[in-house]
């Protein structure tokens, strides 16, 4: 009945899953005991040896990983593989400290595609399909992931990339593209260009993979109508592998997270603790596939959902919700990961007072984001040219730090609203996780 | 014999030089010169007032950014080419104006310069037989 890449495996029965899953863990801790210093030292502290991990009912007691450890490890730190076995990296952005380097073997890449080529056939491809992959190629996962799955599945892909927006629509007339992967906002971008340029009636898009931001279910439908398809959500994260952790069935009704691949739990952000299934908190995954760069619970900050109630598409793995939040202060940002430490971090080194603001927004589905800043006498001059040459400097600073542009306005001392003597820091008009 | 030209940062919104304009008048300070340079989100607005050390209190204490610039002011005669004249001997002497502002009285004109070198300026402007203004004559 439904389209599968491995139906086998995606439609398992749940003893299938948990043996599969039992197996890999077992494996999995043992090898980044003895071959990650780093976590060997986390397990050690925690009086957490390999022999104590049975099953998945164990896995509670090893220590959790956080970006912070991705940090202190840099660049080599949690590497389960010598480097002469790995192929590739994919990168977040960002700056030292925050930039997340992930590695990976040949199997590794596999791995990830083949979760791309489930989430591309659960959008219903197959190999007849025209997959237009207009996600940015390079150190974002997004392009290369979406890439390689429609490899996988056989379909001629494009490989567009992101931006010039004139050529992506160019190709999805001329070669009739029938699948689209972008970031939801740029798919709405898109929408509107079409219909400005009077495309409508020549694009032959039956169905679009949207991921790497947040949306709404109001966008979704939106984009849907535009489009004329069915529009689907895809979730992941660098440290994991990359889009395809999770994606969308046409039940749209959550992501299917492949379980074969990865652990999800969901924990209590404050105190760690694990909570059944139906409870708001963290998602915490474990990656148990993974060859050169396998984490171990790994904290997403992503405050989200899942569900185990039967999918009427056939898949038996858990579901998630859209993340409803985060339980750190990262935005994101044109699909960007955009900490305000960063942004206070560039300020500070432009000799800028730490009194900012983050006012982020969405217009027309693209979102903007604005950095308000309190003049200084040490900063002011008499000149415009001077403050205009300043104001260029911050948003070059932040663009070198962030990877995206960011609008800077020098506001007069003290007009940030402060509420009890604490500036609030951002502000994020986007609504983005109102849940639909 | 330069003259004191106070800088204040405004934001572009109603009622910013109200505010300003207000705390000068309770400070009982006088306006002699003003001038507001914008951009699209703020602007800059130059005074010179009669009482620079109660002006600068008063808008230091009400937190206003204030910055004290010495510019160079002159008189002119209020004739066709007195301004090209002017401009002509600066820009022989290699002096780039940032920015200035003038106005006509009813026989003599007057400007305010703002260089680089205020020393340079006048000397150049002495020698072209132009009058300085000074502080007492604002």
């Amino acid at each position: 009945m439904g389209n599968y890449y491995q139906e086998e495996l995606e439609c398992a029965s749940r003893e299938t899953i948990v043996a599969i899953q039992n197996e890999k863990l077992v494996k999995t801790v043992k090898k980044v005991y003895e071959n990650v210093e780093y976590y060997r030292n986390k397990m050690d502290a925690a009086g957490v040896k390999p022999e104590d991990i049975k099953s998945i009912d164990d896995l509670h007691k090893l220590p959790f990983l956080t970006k912070d450890d991705l940090r202190d490890a840099y660049p080599y730190g949690l590497m389960a593989e010598p480097l002469e076995n790995c192929v590739r990296i994919q990168s977040t952005s960002g700056t030292t400290g925050r930039r997340v380097v992930a590695f990976y073997t040949q199997s590794d890449i596999d791995m990830w595609e083949e979760c791309c080529a489930r989430a591309i056939m659960a959008a219903g491809g197959t190999k007849k399909d025209v997959c237009q992959v207009c996600y940015g190629y390079g150190l974002f996962t997004g392009g290369p992931g979406l890439n390689g799955g429609s490899h996988k599945v056989g379909c001629l892909t494009l490989p567009m990339s992101s931006g010039n927006t004139d050529r992506q629509i160019q190709f999805m007339v001329d070669l009739e593209a029938t699948i689209l992967c972008c970031t939801p906002s740029y798919a709405a971008y898109l929408a509107e260009s079409i219909e400005e340029k009077g495309f409508r009636d020549q694009i032959k898009l039956k169905a679009g993979i949207f991921g790497a931001e947040a949306w709404t279910e109001e966008m979704r439908r939106d984009i849907e109508k535009r489009l004329g398809i069915k529009a689907f959500d895809i979730y992941g994260l660098t440290e994991i592998s990359g889009p395809g952790v999770s994606f969308e069935c046409e039940e749209q009704q959550g992501m299917h997270i492949n379980e074969d691949h990865f652990i999800a739990e969901i924990i209590d952000p404050k105190t760690g603790e694990v909570l059944p299934e139906g409870e708001v908190g963290e998602l915490v995954f474990t990656s148990i596939d993974k060859e050169a760069f396998p984490l171990l619970r790994y904290r997403t900050k992503d405050i989200c959902v899942l569900s185990r109630k039967p999918c009427s598409c056939g898949r038996t793995h858990v579901r998630m919700s859209k993340p409803m939040g985060r339980s750190d202060d990262m935005l994101i940002v044109k699909g960007v990961n955009v900490f305000p430490s960063q942004i206070e971090q560039v300020l500070l080194q432009q000799g800028l007072t730490s009194n900012y603001q983050i006012i982020v927004d969405r217009e027309k589905y693209s979102d903007t984001i604005e950095v308000l800043v309190e003049m200084t006498p040490e900063l002011f001059s008499d000149s415009v040219m001077d403050l205009s040459a300043k104001e260029s400097e911050v948003v070059a600073g932040l663009k070198s730090m962030l990877g995206i542009y960011a609008k800077v306005r020098i506001v007069e001392p003290k007009s940030i609203v402060r509420s009890e003597g604490k500036a609030v820091r951002v502000i994020d008009r986007r609504n983005l996780y109102k849940q639909g | 014999m330069a003259i004191k030209q106070l800088s204040i940062f405004v934001e572009n919104k109603t009622g910013s030089l109200v505010k300003c304009t207000e705390i000068l008048a309770e400070a009982g300070v006088d306006l002699r010169a003003m001038s507001i340079a914008d951009t699209r989100d703020f602007g800059i607005l130059r005074i010179i007032v009669n009482n620079t050390y109660a002006a600068v209190t008063a808008l230091k204490d009400n937190g206003f950014v204030v910055n004290m610039t010495d510019v160079v002011g002159c008189v002119m005669t209020d004739k066709p080419g007195a301004a090209g004249e002017l401009f002509a001997a600066l820009s022989e002497a290699g002096i780039g104006i940032k920015y200035m502002y003038a106005f006509a009285g009813k026989k003599e004109a007057y400007a305010i310069l703002r260089v680089d070198d205020n020393t340079l300026c006048e000397k150049v402007l002495l020698e072209k037989g132009v009058k300085l203004l000074t502080p007492d004559r604002l």
